[in-house]
């Protein structure tokens, strides 16, 4: 009884804590300041988290753009298509690729992804670049949250009653339009769901996309800018931030913020699902 | 007419096949890459040596202290998780049981709980850690690592307790039996699912960085006590890979092997276990 309540306290705790230590920071600024201004110089005391909160935005974009593809296209062919051997199989694929730790996928995407931006791709549009960029961020952030959604994907499929496809089959459409036309549509809100899965854990990678991403304070304006997202800028200054003034507090304004945008695209998801699930 | 929807469902289907074993692909990917550039800089020595001096500049020594620091911290974390995690998913699912709303919000809770962002654990308890002016050290560490794996090693053996057939539970109290003892006997039912969830835990704890960062600091040496930082593989192939040094950079890839590998042995034996609760079903 006891455990249960320390347990279902945590988020409150969590929640008054960085309060707690953010509050200062809202004496020297006032949150719109905070919010929307670009001017960032701690040393200064001023704290404008516009270039994160824009870096996390176009990071987790592209990692979504990437990511729904590689994970509603396989959730369907496991679902609709496969044997139970082949979905077997790729259970526990999907299970190993959710296990490789962030760090992993970000040496990964050091030794990969970034030179083959800076050798290939970049050359493709012209630009040059290190490759350490926004876009290795996203190209990461599909992989590391891919195998996450994929699951719910694949939950999502699964709930969907057979007599629908039964009786679509029966009047004669082929697999793929009942796919199409009626898989689909029914599992709509659970798909979302499971994308805004995916938008609240990569709002939330930090090693891996801190690895790849360049860790430039700026508006990224393209693909190909290095960008600096909330979770990097945390990461990166917890060292420094007890020596500047208010600099620990901004921290946990940013922790905060990213808590609350995590729980409330989790919040929807969750509803969503059930919603979904339950018939 | 008919020979496009013919060709259409062909098309769909190899593209879906495409993408799908695609997947398998980025897996192998990711594990050769790894493996090519890890296993030449691997050695007996990287492994059983902590750093020497002027290990940071590719001289001697290896990464024996991030190991045994991710073990003792994986291993501290999830034995404390499990201790308040067991208690919880059977409390959940024998006392629980009947309370359906009371516990679609606890398991909401969870579920939510399990989104938050590692790094957000780290900002949490390096803020409790300043509040009491504590140090980063391995306590510090396997707290927050423990908090951070708990809702995950409730939620793994939550799945496993409900389902247990409500015959058995029945029976049980039938039978005159507390509901203590009918913990008991749900424990050994469900007992490799519980397995399965503590190792779900250990390996989330071990492959975590972000959470350690602020919290367990981080050292040349082996801690051997609670209050002494530890170092940590990931922190170890973080710190090593943005050295300018190629020896130093080698030695991360290394380290990453060395994680990758413990990742994988740890899903294998957790795959091995969950094909028992299979068998153990009764029905």
């Amino acid at each position: 009884m006891a455990c249960v309540f320390i347990v279902l306290l945590l988020p409150l705790l969590i929640v008054l804590s960085l309060i707690i230590k953010a509050t200062p920071i809202f004496h020297v600024e006032d949150v719109s300041q905070l919010l929307f201004s670009s001017a960032w110089q701690p040393s200064a005391g001023k704290f404008g988290f516009l270039p994160f909160i824009l870096s996390s935005l176009v990071v987790t974009a592209i990692g979504l753009v990437i990511m729904i593809p590689l994970s509603l296209l396989p959730a369907i062919y496991l679902t609709q298509y496969a044997s139970p051997r082949v979905l077997g199989v790729m259970r526990s694929v999907i299970d190993i690729l959710a296990g490789i730790p962030s760090v992993i996928h970000g040496v990964w995407g050091v030794l990969v992804i970034v030179p083959f931006i800076s050798l290939y791709i970049g050359p493709l549009f012209g630009t040059d670049t290190s490759g350490y960029t926004v876009l290795a961020g996203g190209i990461i952030l599909a992989i590391a949250t891919l195998p996450f959604v994929l699951h719910m994907l694949l939950e999502v499929f699964r709930s969907i009653p057979i007599e629908l496809k039964e009786a679509t089959l029966s009047l004669g459409a082929t697999y793929w339009e009942t796919i199409k036309k009626v898989v689909l549509k029914k599992a709509l809100p659970g798909i979302i769901a499971a994308f805004a899965l995916g938008i609240s854990k990569a709002f939330g990678e930090t090693i891996a996309v801190l690895m790849v991403v360049g860790n430039v304070v700026q508006i990224p304006k393209g693909a190909f800018d290095a960008g600096y997202p909330l979770p990097a800028l945390i990461a990166n200054n917890y060292g420094e931030m007890m020596s500047i003034p208010m600099y620990d507090s901004a921290l946990m304004f940013a922790a905060l913020l990213l808590f609350v945008v995590v729980l409330l695209f989790n919040f929807i998801s969750r509803v969503l699902i059930q919603r979904t699930t339950t018939y | 007419m008919k020979k496009r929807k013919v060709i259409e469902e062909q098309f769909f289907k190899y593209l879906l096949g495409f993408f799908t074993y695609s997947l398998i692909l980025i897996l192998f990917f990711i594990v050769y890459e790894i493996a090519k550039k890890g296993i030449p800089a691997l050695s007996w020595e990287m492994i059983t040596q902590v750093p020497k001096g002027g290990f940071y500049f590719g001289k001697e020594g290896g990464i024996y202290n991030a190991i045994l620091g991710s073990l003792y911290l994986a291993l501290g974390a999830s034995l404390i998780s499990i201790a308040v995690s067991l208690p919880v998913a059977l409390f959940m699912n024998i006392s629980l049981v009947r309370h359906e709303k009371i516990l679609t919000s606890i398991r909401l809770v969870l579920d939510l709980l399990w989104g938050v962002p590692p790094i957000v654990y780290g900002a949490f308890a390096f803020s409790i850690m300043i509040i009491f002016g504590l140090k980063a050290s391995l306590l510090a560490g396997i707290l927050t690592i423990a908090f951070l794996i708990m809702p995950v090693m409730i939620r793994a053996m939550d799945e496993v307790f409900k389902n247990i057939p409500v015959g058995l539970f029945e029976s049980t109290l039938s039978l005159g039996a507390t509901r203590f003892e009918v913990a008991g006997i749900f424990f050994r039912q469900a007992l490799p699912g519980v397995a399965t969830a503590f190792l779900l835990g250990f390996a989330k704890g071990i492959g975590d960085t972000a959470a350690v960062l602020f919290t367990a600091g981080y050292t040349d040496y082996v801690p051997d006590r609670l209050g002494e930082p530890a170092a940590t593989l990931p922190l170890a192939i973080f710190y090593q890979l943005s050295s300018p040094i190629e020896e130093v950079k080698a030695r991360a890839y290394a380290a990453a092997v060395v994680l990758t590998l413990l990742i994988l042995a740890i899903s294998i034996v957790s795959r091995y276990l969950s094909s028992k609760v299979s068998k153990n079903t009764v029905s």
